[in-house]
């Protein structure tokens, strides 16, 4: 099975990556080596075996409904690329 | 470089000898010299200050509360939040983010009275095996700076290798504190997974990340790790059962114990001079009263393949929050799916990005099952088998790598790059503790010997490898000075 | 087949109407040769103090932007969420009333996908463990019983808000990220399509809705958002088994415009389906100011929310013991309410209802039998003069100054004969905002009622004699004019006279 460049691009779109076209056939070579070892996992013969849900063997980590501490907005915005008073500002978000 | 270990600065604080501002310009000092290798990226003079203050005050109005780490210079990886200090996962994408917060580890540590110097490189988003992943550029090898010194927490490892620091932090998701600190002759310590709160470390893989020590001695490790240990409300994977006191199991000897050879771990492709080195390590190990057995782990071939599904299928979600608009580097475009695409493709490294595109397309529609969900299958083998393996013996003893450290650029392939850590990665998978410790030397550069041990026996892993260590000379070996190349180039 | 009855019922719609109507169908039309298949999508904002991951406040209405946000709902990198265990309780009490199944074993997952309103690039939720499963709501509409199922009930968190430049999303050139609400504790609750009509639509969200309110878990406000809903409505011809193409709908922001949107959809799929065309599987927005619904298709890269579960969030084993323990705190849900009332105090299945609605009133009901009202007497001054003040003054009674012990005391006075009703009716206006005692106001201003036999007679007396044209009508058939003569003493007693006792004393006088 070799991973095809639509492949490439469609996942590099899911995960919001810009690539170039030389990056994206660079990405293909390789991606299609990793998985191709990778792809060794499907001959353990896994039907008598459960997901690891949790390697801790933690169940029901909650807690109590008590308000805690907020952050000063200008602390909230310090890191902000582009604010706009006390706002986040993105650009157009339909073309 | 003073080599000083923990309780030696220690006790050269409470005589009066030194003061923490002092043994803090000597660390720092020390750092600046190793500025060829490029370990560290930042210096926290303000920080640095202030805490050396504090501690100066806590040695000096309750110096019996005062703990081992109070006004001891230390150096911690660039994954981990400070407040006020720059962290930027040694990516160009975090470049100048400030936290607004300081991760609990390093809280306890700052409480302890521990004096933070620099904050070091590392692969960047701790995705890496040479460290030479950083986005602010690669570090060298205190024993031979052509080389790597491991990775992802390369620069944490130099430092304590190199003496300019008795203890460094660093964190460990597939190896990248065990794996470093082979390569760089020091000991290197990864917790159960959970013993160790993961609030404040700028995730990779949520499952198998956590964060431990770098240091010239296994006490020191212990030292540390007894500060930074423990269950912590605000990480719901840290486990809320009481961390087992490590001191007096520390020095017990392992007279009687049973320790387990994987047999699958001693034909991984090892170098001869890390075989050789090895075996001795073992007799050394028999001299001291404990009984070595193989046993066997067959599914430890299917682990590197179950470690890149399920690292970078969480990483993919964890790296989702650098998108430009709260914080980090923004590629300004007129449309907000530009801007995701700019900001991220220029931001992140080939590496990071190589990652995160595998574990997107291991999560995707159709694929789900036959990667992701079958690498949680197989991650449960895993476990199983090192539980059973524990059935017959206390600890398990083995290399950390099968090779010693590189030259850089020997692995441009990502793949083979991978493999260095087939050794290390299934601790991860299955949440154990394991340490690295120095345990001779092959062609001039470091082996390491690696324990591990059944979840939350982190004191159990500690005493054998302190029995090995004091036993032997490997962890008071210096590298030669700085910028000199030894070893044989492979 | 109720549509197609009252269709032909209002005057023989046949082929001939159809034709001279031209091609353009009615509602009603459409609904004579299609069913409507309906199912709904309710998130509900739970009332916790905190939100679901991190300790700032749930209550995050008219917070100043991004003043109400800490490191963990900012997303910031290294953070770590951390479950509200009384979100987890809230919604299995949810469950439980909506007659849902709570497996032992459940977890949350992670949703992904971009958007500015969701700061880690991943919405922490529920996928195919979620904390209930499997139950229904059953309800009345036009007297036939409609059984809707509930698929199942999640819990996952709430994201932010976003401002669009220009006020629409279409055109806005930037947009504005406010964070206060990310993270806020949402509930889901996906019903099965077995709904099929607006009106069995509407009367879902309204019980939904109730039942939500009255177990406490969420406010109910559709306007601000805390309840918000979704539907997904496809059309099938009648006799038809299989499901036609599914649209979803949007942006209804009140029970009205859920089936005003329904209503518009059912008209316009009837169309398109009667030209012979598909109907596109799309998003639409509900337009209120067009009354139509918009598509919202745009150059949206189809979501592929690759769910894996939250390695953060150790999973959870909800024991019986727990569920039965969140079973026994269960408040009694409306529909028992409305039933123990009739039983108990002879209410009329109508008036059960009406003080049900919402449960303050049934509170109110049940603190007034209490304090020794009649159960008809109470029933009849909440449903009547109180629901009207509280209209009026957008005051709800235990929000009202009086309250609920001020009015008990009043309608205790009139009960006792101290004051008469239209007295009562008075001070109820005059005290409902501000307060006060009533008995004590009664004795300051000497409102008692005039009840005393011989003050009355001397009163009648008066009247009769100061109105003869009145005696003489009365005398002479006319029964109105008792009503002057009876004004004439209450207007002689500024109000206060036993109106009863004083018509009984003028029949009296009056008769030959």
């Amino acid at each position: 099975m070799t991973l095809t460049r639509d492949q490439v691009t469609h996942v590099a779109m899911l995960a919001r990556l810009g690539l170039s076209d030389e990056e994206v056939e660079r990405y293909r070579q390789q991606l299609d080596a990793i998985l191709s070892h990778v792809d060794r996992l499907q001959q353990v013969d896994t039907s008598k075996v459960a997901e690891t849900a949790q390697v801790g063997g933690l169940v029901n980590a909650w807690r109590e409904d008590v308000r805690g501490e907020c952050l000063p907005v200008d602390k909230a915005l310090a890191n902000a690329p582009k604010r706009r008073r006390d706002h986040f500002e993105v650009g157009a978000i339909q073309e | 470089m003073s080599r000083g270990t923990v309780s030696e600065l220690g006790a050269r604080l409470r005589s009066g000898e030194s003061t923490p501002a002092e043994l803090a310009a000597q660390a720092r000092s020390a750092l600046v010299s190793l500025e060829s290798l490029h370990p560290v990226l930042r210096y926290t003079d303000a920080l640095t200050e202030r805490q050396a203050g504090r501690a100066a005050r806590m040695l000096a109005e309750s110096p019996q509360q005062a703990g081992p780490l109070c006004g001891i210079p230390f150096a911690y990886k660039d994954v981990l939040c400070v407040e006020g200090v720059e962290t930027s996962a040694g990516s160009k994408i975090l470049q100048g983010f400030i936290p607004p917060y300081t991760g609990t580890a390093l809280q306890r540590l700052l409480e302890a009275g521990a004096v933070p110097i620099a904050v070091t490189n590392c692969d960047e988003f701790a995705m890496g095996s040479s460290n030479e992943n950083s986005a602010y550029g690669p570090v060298g090898n205190p024993w031979d700076a052509s080389r790597v010194p491991g990775g992802s927490s390369g620069g944490s490892a130099a430092v304590v290798a190199a003496g300019a620091v008795p203890f460094s932090l660093g964190t460990d998701t597939g190896g990248s504190i065990r794996q470093p600190a082979s390569f760089c002759g020091v000991a290197g310590f990864k917790p159960t997974y959970g013993r160790v709160s993961r609030y404040g470390l700028i995730a990779f893989a949520s499952s198998l990340d956590q964060i431990g020590p770098f240091t010239r001695s296994v006490a020191d490790a212990a030292s540390v790790f007894t500060a930074i240990a423990g269950y912590d409300p605000r990480d719901s994977t840290s486990s809320p059962l009481p961390v087992e006191p490590v001191a007096e199991q520390l020095v017990r000897g392992i007279q009687g114990m049973r320790l387990g050879v994987p047999r699958e771990y001693m034909a991984e492709g090892l170098e001869p001079g890390v075989l050789s080195a090895i075996h001795t390590a073992f007799a050394q190990l028999e001299k001291l009263g404990a009984t070595l057995v193989e046993v066997s782990l067959p599914s430890t071939e299917a682990a590197l393949s179950t470690y890149y599904i399920i690292a970078p299928a969480e990483c993919s979600a964890n790296l989702a929050r650098m998108d430009g608009v709260r914080f980090g580097l923004h590629v300004d475009r007129k449309s907000l799916t530009d801007t995701y695409l700019e900001t991220r493709g220029q931001g992140f490294g080939p590496e990071v990005k190589r990652r995160i595109m595998l574990g997107t397309y291991a999560l995707s529609s159709g694929y789900y099952d036959a990667y992701y969900r079958q690498a949680q299958k197989v991650r449960t083998l895993i476990a199983e088998e090192f539980d059973r393996a524990f059935e017959s013996v206390d600890a398990l003893v083995c290399p950390t790598s099968p090779i010693v450290a590189f030259p850089k650029g020997d692995k441009s392939d990502p793949l083979s790059m991978y493999l260095c850590d087939v050794l290390t990665l299934p601790v991860n998978l299955a949440g154990l503790p394991g340490i690295s410790i120095p345990c001779g030397l092959s062609e001039g550069l470091p082996v390491g010997l690696q324990v591990i041990g059944p979840r939350l026996k982190d004191a159990r892993v500690l005493r054998v490898a302190n029995a090995y260590e004091q036993a032997t000379a490997w962890h008071t070996q210096a590298p030669p000075s700085p910028g000199a190349v030894t070893g044989t180039p492979s | 087949m109720a549509h197609a009855g009252a269709a032909l019922a209002r005057g023989g719609y046949g082929d001939a109407v159809m034709t001279a109507t031209s091609a353009v169908s009615t509602l009603d039309q459409v609904m004579e040769r299609y069913e409507a298949v309906i199912g709904l999508e309710v998130h509900g904002q739970l009332l916790t103090q905190s939100k679901m991951f991190c300790g700032c406040s749930a209550d995050y209405i008219g917070s100043p932007p991004n003043s109400n946000t800490c490191p963990v709902c900012l997303g910031l990198p290294g953070v770590l969420p951390v479950m509200n265990r009384v979100a987890v309780e809230y919604t299995v009490r949810s469950a439980l009333a909506l007659n849902c199944e709570i497996p032992e074993h459940s977890k949350f997952d992670r949703k992904n996908y971009f958007y500015p309103d969701l700061p880690k690039g991943y919405q922490i939720s529920q996928w195919d463990m979620p904390l209930s499963l499997n139950g229904h709501l059953t309800f009345t509409v036009d007297g036939e019983e409609v059984r809707c199922g509930i698929t199942r009930v999640h819990l996952e968190e709430d994201t932010g808000t976003l401002q669009h430049a220009g006020d629409i999303l279409q055109q806005a050139r930037s947009s504005v990220v406010d964070l206060n609400r990310a993270g806020v504790p949402l509930m889901e609750i996906v019903g099965e399509p077995d709904l099929r009509s607006p009106a069995q639509a509407r009367e879902y969200l309204v019980r939904l809705r109730q039942i939500l309110v009255y177990i406490g878990v969420n406010d109910g406000n559709l306007e601000q958002g805390s309840f918000r809903c979704d539907a997904n409505i496809s059309l099938r011809k009648r006799g038809e088994t299989g499901l036609g193409v599914k649209v979803e709908v949007k942006n209804m922001n009140s029970f009205r415009a859920v089936h005003r949107a329904l209503e518009f959809e059912i008209v316009r799929q009837g169309r398109l389906l009667d030209q012979g065309q598909t109907i596109a599987q799309e998003t639409r927005g509900w337009v209120e100011a067009k009354g139509a619904t918009i598509s919202q298709r745009s150059k949206e890269y189809a979501h592929d929310y690759r769910y894996f579960p939250e390695p953060d969030l150790p999973p959870l084993h909800l024991s019986a013991e727990f569920v039965d323990r969140v079973r026994a705190a269960l408040p009694e849900l409306p529909q028992q309410l409305a039933e123990r009332l009739q039983r108990e105090h002879g209410l009329s299945a109508y008036d059960a209802a009406t003080l049900t609605a919402e449960r303050e009133d049934a509170r109110a009901f049940e603190a007034l039998v209490a304090a020794g009202v009649p159960a008809k007497v109470a029933a009849n001054w909440l449903m009547g003069e109180v629901a009207r003040l509280a209209r009026e003054t957008r005051t709800p009674l235990h929000g009202s100054g009086l309250g609920l012990e001020g009015l008990a005391s009043l309608v205790k006075l009139v009960e006792a004969g101290t004051i008469n009703g239209s007295t009562a009716k008075e001070l109820l206006e005059e005290l409902y905002l501000t307060g006060g005692d009533p008995a004590a106001v009664v004795k300051e201003r000497g409102l008692g009622q005039v009840s005393d036999q011989a003050e009355l007679e001397r009163l009648v007396g008066a009247v009769m004699a100061e109105n003869p044209a009145a005696v003489a009508d009365f005398r002479g058939g006319k029964e109105q004019a008792l009503q002057r003569l009876v004004g004439g003493v209450m207007k002689a007693t500024r109000g206060r006279a036993d109106a009863k006792v004083v018509t009984g004393l003028l029949r009296e006088r009056l008769a030959p």
